[in-house]
């Protein structure tokens, strides 16, 4: 995946990690992934929960060391250089960990003196930062007053204080409202375009369609694929699909007929999703063969699509 | 730690108001009955000069308790302020450091005064008596890094484990360290336990720099038990910070 010329910001090669809980088991949160990160790039882990995400990400982060395999950082060893590595990371984390009873402010000037950068500059850097997480107004709020939205912001421009050369995202817009996210994507949208390399996990579609260049998907601790977003419509999915609905009690009848009209048809509850290379086409062999469905739908593949077909439609937890 | 400032009027007040209404319950209301019946047990010292090296030690105990329990606890657990910080070139370790710094620093604070309203009761002892700050702050510090490494170990039951800690540690350890009368007022099977209190160390020591009394070597003793408590508590917090954020 590595072109010719372009730095290898994070290399992992059988990535590995076990815990032991409490009464003696031992799980295997991930069992053996393999991925490379090149700098500029945006690159997305998918999965459902528990699949390993999280702790990869913190296993990238320099916060969890790893069980098995080899892990490179910024050409170094996360076990060894673990300090030095932080020092050139953001990281959002899953949950927001700000201090509530400090100000916008406050936060990110007290969050880059970690880092060690003098007072000046750590002033500077937070009102720069402020800006950028469109908190102007609020700079001077204490964090407990600020919405969601605003606080996941401040976040993100907190992980930005040392300007670092990796942007580690643990599903950055869970739990926001849709103009939150857009604001966010805008955001993050603006690092990429700087030449900050993004990593993030999600498990929203959309997100990993709006952000990502390359993603994986993660399932159990494994990788189960690989590839751009178009990429892994390709391999995956066909190019569209067609939802067909029924009256309830009236599917069980066309199935068997709709089987033949498509490479791959899935079966819901409450519809059949015929996978076609051309929509029109099928839907037109659907009504000449006399399935008469109560509303059909032609549309676009999506990563959904993918993601479900490599994850399953059970759920996980 | 600017998260402190919003608390540190309150605290101010805590910290004048509390000894100042100890010292005029404990030492004028009930002193005056103890002395009544002649100070020989208690060295020839007034009651309230008796006890207050005691309560100086307790209240330390007793702020060192809660900074270590629920303030550090909160920051794991509920905040998760310390997942933030150890994101950072911080280490667990670092943090561990800070903890211990800040909150002796804290405890440093709450005794100067402490000391200075001892003063101003006249029970503060000769100059000598002024150690009894480094005194509190350690023997409190003893006890408080081992609640540092509890708080890093404990999950779903903090609440409850704390609650533990105070009711069956910090109060009984309160009431039989010589904190209010001799130990030797004690039944002698249970006198040993008194000497199992970090606080007794520390209250023997705090007496001693007020009212003297000790020999050389048992000044020794107790300050070498205390400062053990300490180191050894002090790298099972490093320690446990560090299983609990880097894992």
């Amino acid at each position: 995946m590595t072109a010719e010329g372009v730095e290898t910001i994070i290399a992992a090669r059988g990535l590995t990690k076990s815990f032991r809980v409490k009464g003696g088991e031992t799980v295997h949160a991930v069992r053996g992934v393999d991925v490379t990160v090149c700098r500029g790039e945006a690159f997305g882990f998918l999965g459902p929960n528990g699949a390993g995400k999280s702790t990869t990400m913190r296993m990238v982060a320099c916060t969890s060391p790893r069980t098995g395999g080899e892990l490179t950082i910024l050409g170094r060893d996360p076990d060894t250089d673990g300090v030095a590595i932080r020092d050139r990371l953001g990281v959002v984390p899953q949950q927001d960990n700000l201090d509530e009873d400090l100000t916008v402010r406050e936060n990110l000037y007290i969050y880059a003196r970690y880092f060690g950068y003098p007072r000046a500059y750590c002033r500077a850097k937070a009102a720069e930062l402020v800006e950028f997480a469109q908190l102007t107004d609020k700079a001077e709020a204490r964090v407990s007053q600020l919405s969601g939205g605003m606080q996941r912001r401040l976040t993100i421009a907190r992980a930005l204080v040392n300007d670092p050369d990796v942007l580690l995202l643990d599903e950055p817009t869970t739990g926001l409202d849709p103009q939150a996210r857009h604001v966010l994507w805008d955001r993050l949208f603006r690092l990429k375009q700087s030449g900050v390399t993004l990593v993030l996990t999600t498990h929203y579609m959309d997100e990993a369609e709006q952000l990502c260049d390359r993603l994986v998907v993660m399932d159990g601790g494994l990788i189960a694929a690989e590839g751009s977003p178009a990429e892994l419509i390709a391999q995956y999915s066909t190019r569209e699909v067609v939802e067909l609905r029924f009256t309830p009690g009236e599917q069980a009848a066309a199935e068997d007929a709709a089987a033949a009209l498509a490479a791959r048809v899935e079966v819901l509850p409450d519809r059949l999703l015929l996978y076609t290379d051309d929509g029109d086409e099928t839907l037109a062999a659907v009504t000449a063969a006399g399935i008469a469905p109560l509303s059909a739908l032609v549309r676009r593949s999506t990563l959904e699509d993918v993601f479900l077909r490599l994850t399953g439609r059970s759920l996980v937890d | 730690m600017r998260q402190w400032r919003p608390y540190f009027v309150s605290g101010l007040v805590e910290a004048v108001g509390g000894p100042a209404l100890y010292l005029l319950a404990l030492g004028l209301g009930m002193g005056t009955l103890v002395n009544r019946n002649g100070s020989a047990a208690l060295g020839g010292a007034s009651y309230v000069a008796y006890i207050a090296p005691a309560l100086l030690c307790a209240a330390a105990l007793q702020i060192a308790f809660s900074e270590c329990s629920f303030a550090t606890f909160g920051r794991i657990k509920w905040r998760r302020t310390l997942w933030g910080i150890t994101a950072t070139p911080i280490t667990p370790e670092i943090a561990a450091d800070a903890h211990v710094m800040f909150i002796s620093t804290r405890l440093t604070l709450s005794a100067v005064l402490y000391y200075l309203v001892l003063l101003v009761f006249g029970v503060a002892g000769g100059p000598a008596g002024v150690l009894m700050i480094p005194i509190a702050v350690l023997s409190a510090m003893a006890v408080g890094v081992w609640i540092l490494a509890l708080s890093a170990t404990i999950d779903d039951d903090a609440a409850v484990v704390f609650n533990l800690v105070m009711r069956f540690g910090i109060v009984p350890a309160t009431l039989f360290s010589a904190s209010f009368f001799p130990i030797e007022q004690l039944p002698w099977v249970i006198r040993p336990l008194a000497w199992l209190s970090p606080l007794w160390h520390g209250n023997e020591l705090a007496r001693d720099a007020a009212l003297g009394g000790l020999s050389a070597w048992r000044v020794a003793l107790h300050l070498a038990v205390l400062l053990a408590l300490f180191v050894a508590g002090f790298v099972v917090a490093r320690h446990r910070f560090r299983s609990r954020l880097a894992s």
